[in-house]
């Protein structure tokens, strides 16, 4: 179609032919020239491969020098200077720029090292969900601002929460967690080092964290269901993904020789489990889902969290979120406290009346209940 | 000159040996060999005692790795079903079970704890644990300071604690060093490697360095115990074992078919894990270390240096010096020093009998 009409609309294809039906052409020019901003939060335990499962997922290594938290000091004769109980959570933000055929993705992960170390993980998803609110707070002084021509999307998208594998179904925290950010971000659950499990064991374990998300109400991120209008494979890719969720998944960025061919994978000695294998684990699954869905993401956030957030603030006034809830209980104490004082001293006037009313003349008695 | 004819050592008889047969066929000059024919014979007829406890989050095949040491299912795992919540303090749980074997005896209880460190905040969890082996301690201390004692004390100290560590990857967390710490000093704690096969051979290699550097900066000696070897033999041996330690082990209690074997494992898309095979996971090395060589060891160190060091404390803060024929009266514990929320009755009752007595 795009052969034919270089500048020219005098010969329409068929009568009636406008030429709108570019536009979508147009769209997509326009943005892979602009390119795709992307953040993804991953949170999780240390040790459960969210660094691995995202260095395999973008091709990247997004973390090369990678120093171990707490084994640093080991190298060191100085005794080890640990936070014992409160082990406080870190925000780490990366920018990597990946382009393919033509089309650019800004792509920033956030990682949360700390999360659910500490022997005390009350506090630590408070550090996570000002991060979040900071980065809408930001957006919307933007887009409320003079100049809207550069605005930085740095709002998170899509949060990965690792959920283990060794244990029965969600934790405490877990639970905790989702529910506190569940309005905030689109979440996706993923079971991490799924070769740890037999394949009874993990559709035992997706089947008790479904379970255990709708007990709670936990809000997770629902795939949209392919329109009717799309073609069979894609309406069946959707469906099998949403079958699959959470996904269960290995990451590893080694080459190992399987069967006459290199594969990205894990050794054992048992065995060499294959990332990109269907039967193996959910990667391939995970890495669909994410880039199709690429765009319903960011228009999730976009239309119903970012949204939340915005009309939330604007109600509130604009002012920060303590303080103004601070000054709203305090005046309300101030009022109350003022109106106490009032009752009493109306109290003790009308004591005082009667007192002169008996005491004194029977027309004074009139006066009295009028204050 | 005819050399002297050695007797048979009883010790190496495969043959079961009943009470009838007859302690020593040849015995040598003296005759003094006879002692450990009627010791075993003796031992066989008490049977043994052994209380092994579990510490670890839930999933961690705890459950399972007791059914494939024991070979019998001396533990169903207990799986919390949804209207169930996780306990929020951590309880204790413990199974005996009388389990033979070609004769011999053994009675075996089982600890498990389920409940520990799976809460958002897991502060203080050990003190519950802390106070249960107390609480078994001060038991037997009171049984021991009876008059008129049994001749056979029953026995619940706890000998071993399996502490299952999570395969991070990465080091131990703040949560184990602290139980670790707290736990060396009273019991005999041997640290594992749970559900080993999510690392590949060089991760666990590595994390297991890691893991002995942690515990030696932080001062931890876990069993075996160097301070604690004996003669040079021993050292040898527990140096081989120390290495290793922890163990990375994977529990199953499934059998599948491999080469024409029938062998424990989990069966995945990619293998099978053999238990027993050593290539795989070194649970073999675990059941040897806590059934095979060094059972009556960690009785003896519970016995001669924990309970000891449980008995010179409690006594020394009873401040009372024996009177008569080795008769204390011990004031009762308090609960502050038990860390136990278990109200403590049974010393109680030893003290009114004692009061009865006067």
């Amino acid at each position: 179609m795009s052969k034919q009409q270089p500048a020219q609309f005098i010969n329409p294809e068929t009568p009636g032919y406008v030429g709108f039906a570019n536009l979508p052409n147009q769209v997509h020019r326009k943005s892979v020239k602009k390119g795709f901003e992307f953040t993804l939060m991953v949170v999780g335990e240390s040790g459960l491969g969210k660094s691995t499962l995202i260095n395999s997922l973008f091709l990247t290594d997004l973390y090369p020098e990678r120093v171990i938290p707490g084994a640093a000091a080991s190298n060191t004769r100085e005794p080890l200077i640990l936070q014992k109980i409160e082990r406080t959570v870190q925000i780490e933000a990366s920018t990597v720029e990946i382009e393919e055929r033509g089309v650019k993705l800004r792509l920033t992960v956030v990682d949360t090292p700390g999360y659910g170390d500490a022997i005390n993980c009350r506090d630590c998803f408070k550090t996570i969900i000002s991060y979040i609110d900071e980065q809408f707070e930001r957006y919307l002084h933007d887009e409320s601002g003079l100049n809207r021509r550069h605005i930085v999307d740095n709002r998170v998208h899509c949060c990965f929460y690792f959920i283990s594998p060794f244990g029965h179904g969600l934790k405490p925290l877990d639970v905790a967690f989702m529910k506190a950010i569940h309005n905030k971000v689109n979440i996706v659950p993923v079971i991490a080092k799924a070769d740890t499990l037999t394949l009874k064991e993990r559709e035992r374990l997706k089947k008790r964290i479904l379970d255990e998300i709708e007990e709670h109400n936990i809000k997770i991120y629902h795939l949209p269901d392919a329109e009717s209008d799309e073609d069979e494979d894609f309406k069946e890719q959707t469906r099998l993904l949403k079958a699959s969720i959470p996904f269960s998944v290995v990451g590893s960025n080694q080459l190992i020789e399987a069967k006459g061919k290199k594969v990205r994978g894990r050794l054992y000695p048992w065995g060499v489990v294959e990332v990109e294998n269907p039967e193996h684990n959910d990667f391939l699954k995970l890495r669909t889902m994410l880039i199709t869905h690429m765009q319903d993401l960011q228009e999730v956030t976009q239309d119903l969290h970012y949204e939340n957030f915005r009309s939330e603030r604007l109600k509130r006034g604009g002012r920060k979120v303590e303080n103004e809830d601070m000054n709203k209980d305090q005046i309300l104490l101030e009022k109350e406290a003022e109106l106490r004082r009032m009752q009493e001293m109306i109290a003790r006037m009308q004591a005082q009346m009667q007192m002169q009313m008996q005491g004194g003349d029977s027309d004074g008695g009139a006066l009295g209940h009028h204050v | 000159m005819e050399p002297l004819r050695h007797s048979p050592s009883p010790c190496s008889s495969s043959r079961p040996s009943s009470p009838s047969t007859p302690p020593c066929e040849m015995p040598g000059p003296v005759g003094v060999e006879a002692v450990l024919e009627q010791l075993k014979i003796k031992a066989m007829k008490m049977g043994f005692e052994f209380n092994i406890m579990v510490v670890g989050q839930s999933g961690l095949g705890k459950s399972t790795m007791l059914n494939t040491l024991f070979k019998s299912k001396v533990w169903k795992s207990n799986l919390p079903g949804l209207k169930v919540p996780i306990p929020q303090t951590l309880q204790l749980h413990s199974v005996t079970h009388v389990i033979e074997e070609k004769g011999v005896k053994l009675k075996l209880t089982v600890i498990d704890t389920p409940g520990f460190g799976d809460q958002i905040n897991n502060d203080k969890c050990w003190d519950p644990i802390l106070g249960y082996i107390n609480e078994q301690y001060e038991r037997y201390l009171q049984e021991e300071i009876l008059i008129t004692r049994q001749r056979h004390i029953p026995d619940t100290r706890v000998h071993c604690c399996v502490y299952f560590v999570p395969p991070t990857g990465h080091c131990l967390r703040p949560l184990d060093i602290e139980f670790l710490q707290r736990l060396c000093q009273t019991v005999n704690v041997v640290p594992v490697i749970a559900r080993a096969d999510s690392l590949t051979m060089e991760e666990r290699e590595t994390f297991r360095r890691r893991i002995q550097q942690n515990l030696r900066t932080h001062c931890i000696e876990v069993y075996p115990q160097k301070c604690l070897d004996e003669d040079i033999n021993d050292k040898i041996l527990n140096s081989k074992l120390r290495e290793r330690i922890p163990f990375a082990v994977v529990g199953a209690d499934q059998q599948h078919l491999v080469n024409g074997r029938c062998v424990l494992g989990r069966k995945t898309k990619w293998g099978v894990i053999e238990v027993e095979n050593m290539a795989h996971c070194e649970f073999p090395l675990l059941r040897d270390l806590l059934i095979r060589s060094h059972l009556q060891d960690l009785k003896d160190i519970t016995h001669n240096v924990h309970y000891e060091n449980y008995r010179i404390i409690r006594l020394n803060e009873s401040h009372l010096l024996p009177r008569g024929p080795g008769w204390v009266n011990l004031a009762p514990a308090s609960p502050g020093q038990l860390t136990s929320h278990q109200p403590f009755k049974i010393c109680r009752e030893a003290h009114k009998d004692s009061e009865k007595e006067f």
